[in-house]
């Protein structure tokens, strides 16, 4: 039998996808299986597409994306934990001709960062806010989040999480598209190639809407923490699949009229 | 030529933002200092100068706008009063540690907690001793005068972009609130974008082809470069103190006693001195205009010369603590303040020099 060689497979004409040039070459700190690397390359793909390097600027949060801006080869601001709406309402404010995005999980953009999320919401900031969430403290170690499921396990809530006890988990997305400074408020996951490409066309959707002067785009993808949620890649997906999605479903929840 | 105006402090600190060329100011409203999102609202800067002008939902949310402007290589600015200071020292801390350059402006009142709405000078220690966690520190100045409430808006961007560190203005509810003649200064346009790329190289103003990303982070995980970078910042507040120490001195050359008070305090003072003068106590006044880096130096030389010091403040002994560190044991130095929103009275001043100093 004939045996293919590696050079006979690595071929131009062979190539049908590559990594952007806008991320770097550093090697990510995040678990294997996690989501934030897919949602870091589909917000830089985005950018080289629309050949933006030079006019974007991004926040990056606190929580595990917090080397964001290791990864992503654009000029960057690391935030203050929950603050990067605030920074971002500065930066397009006086640089109004830049794209202007911030990159948060779920303990930073709906907990602590509460307020800054909503107000510069609620002003119709032209930027655009990328909300992960994967219903936990990923880089603390697995605590509880705003987001945690009812009954969900974590760290500060080993038995799950009571409600009565704990509160409700908060649906920022859902806030935030009641407010008349959002334009564009939608929901996705990037755990399947055809989520991936549906994550990417809004993303890019929503850089065009915000530069437009429109508002607030805001896009959360629900991810997974195989870590934090102590379960295999695979599994996760699984769990996500049939827990997460019924409690925070995909898909538009407030698109500008045509 | 001259622009000559009858102003309020607080008045004077926007309409020298303005202009100054400042890009941003960022604010929340809070006694008593409001006056100044008042003036500049009313003003309108930003269909004149293009100067943003905010609002923020609060005052953490207003010093994190200026940390991103502040990126951004811009002239950002946020006034405040004490409570609301102390709601800033997060930003105020990442914007030391990132080496941002930008201007806070304290319009100190009475506290702890609610406090009073009177003034005070009781936020010294947070101004000058740290205030948000880490090493770090704030060039502080302490205006005495509408004046220089005026002047020390650019004098203070000057010396923040100098150092590339924050700097604050440290005046009370009596500078900000009172009226005096101030000379305005002739508006400079604001920077260029050419302009601050060139001044700024650091700044996040877009990845260009022609350099790496710009980064702005107070981040670094591995200890051994975080030594390095807080060692950086050491080196550069020495520079700061051998170079930017600013005080006066009044009728010092004949003192037998002396003075130390800076902004209100020290207007008070003054009065004090002539009124002790008149009596034939030989009493001089050194008023601090740079609280950090504070004048050791003048003060220890002033030592050797005087029987005795007496600081006035307006809080229970702040920065008499630098002034015995100055003196280093030379001289007997006392402290004599009021709280709560209470301002010393001239008389009072003389009296607490005759029996603690003089008499003591």
């Amino acid at each position: 039998m004939e045996t293919i060689t590696r050079e006979q497979i690595i071929k131009p004409e062979n190539l049908v996808y590559k990594r952007t040039k806008l991320l770097t070459d550093n090697v990510m700190h995040y678990c294997p299986g996690c989501g934030h690397g897919t949602a870091h390359r589909m917000v830089m793909e985005v950018v080289e597409e629309m050949g933006i390097q030079a006019e974007t600027i991004g926040v990056a949060p606190v929580g595990c994306s917090v080397f964001a801006y290791d990864y992503m080869n654009i000029d960057m601001q690391e935030a203050a934990h929950g603050r990067a709406p605030a920074l971002a309402t500065a930066i397009k404010r006086l640089m109004p001709e830049k794209y202007v995005f911030t990159y948060q999980g779920d303990g930073d953009l709906a907990a602590i960062g509460t307020a800054e999320t909503i107000h510069a919401c609620n002003r119709g900031e032209n930027i655009v806010i990328i909300f992960i969430n994967n219903g936990i403290y990923g880089m603390t170690g697995g605590q509880m989040a705003p987001t945690t499921l009812p009954g969900m396990k974590a760290s500060t809530c080993p038995f799950g999480r009571d409600v009565a006890i704990m509160g409700n988990p908060l649906k920022m997305t859902e806030i935030v598209a009641t407010l008349p400074g959002t334009c564009f408020v939608t929901r996705h996951s990037v755990h399947t190639p055809a989520n991936v490409r549906k994550a990417k066309r809004a993303i890019r959707k929503g850089f065009e809407l915000s530069h437009a002067g429109k508002g607030v785009s805001f896009i959360e993808i629900v991810s997974n923490c195989n870590s934090g949620w102590k379960m295999t890649p695979v599994q996760a997906n699984k769990w996500m699949e049939e827990n997460m999605f019924p409690f925070y479903p995909l898909g538009d929840i407030k698109v500008p009229a045509e | 030529m001259k622009e000559l105006r009858l102003m309020k402090g607080n008045d004077a600190i926007a309409e020298a933002a303005i202009r100054c060329g400042t890009d941003g100011y960022f604010g929340y409203p809070i006694t008593p200092q409001s006056e100044i999102l008042e003036y500049l609202m009313d003003q309108k800067p930003y269909e004149t100068t293009g100067m943003v002008v905010l609002q923020a939902e609060s005052e953490v949310a207003a010093i994190n706008m200026v940390y991103g402007g502040a990126s951004c290589g811009k002239k950002c600015m946020t006034s405040s009063s004490s409570p609301g200071i102390s709601l800033k020292q997060e930003g105020i801390s990442y914007i030391a540690g990132a080496e941002l350059p930008c201007l806070i402006v304290n319009v100190v009142r009475g506290g702890p907690g609610l406090g009073t709405i009177q003034p005070s000078q009781g936020d010294y220690f947070q101004a000058t001793k740290g205030g948000g966690h880490g090493d770090y520190r704030l060039i502080v100045l302490a205006p005495a005068s509408v004046q220089e409430m005026s002047d020390f808006v650019s004098l203070g961007f000057e010396l923040a972009f100098k150092y590339r560190n924050p700097t604050m203005i440290l005046s009370d509810g009596v500078i900000g609130q009172m009226m005096e003649k101030v000379e305005l200064q002739e508006t400079k346009p604001r920077w260029t974008k050419e302009e601050i790329v060139k001044m700024s190289p650091w700044a996040t103003t877009g990845k260009t082809p022609d350099r790496e990303r710009n980064i702005i982070t107070s981040l670094d995980l591995d200890p051994a470069r975080q030594e390095k970078h807080v060692m950086k910042l050491d080196r550069k507040f020495k520079e700061i103190e051998a170079n930017e120490v600013r005080y006066e001195k009044i009728n010092c050359d004949d003192a037998e006693y002396l003075f130390v008070a800076f902004g209100s305090s020290a207007r008070i003072c003054q009065k004090s001195m002539d009124i002790a003068r008149a009596k034939g106590i030989k009493v001089g006044l050194l008023r601090p205009i740079t609280l950090w880096p504070f004048p050791y130096k003048p003060l220890f030389e002033l030592a050797g010369q005087v029987k005795g010091m007496l600081t006035v403040e307006m809080n229970l002994g702040q920065m008499v603590e630098d002034v015995r560190l100055a003196v280093n044991g030379k001289v007997r130095v006392e402290h004599y303040g009021r709280v709560g929103g209470i301002i010393p009275t001239p008389d009072e001043i003389v009296e607490v020099l005759e029996t603690k100093i003089i008499g003591g």
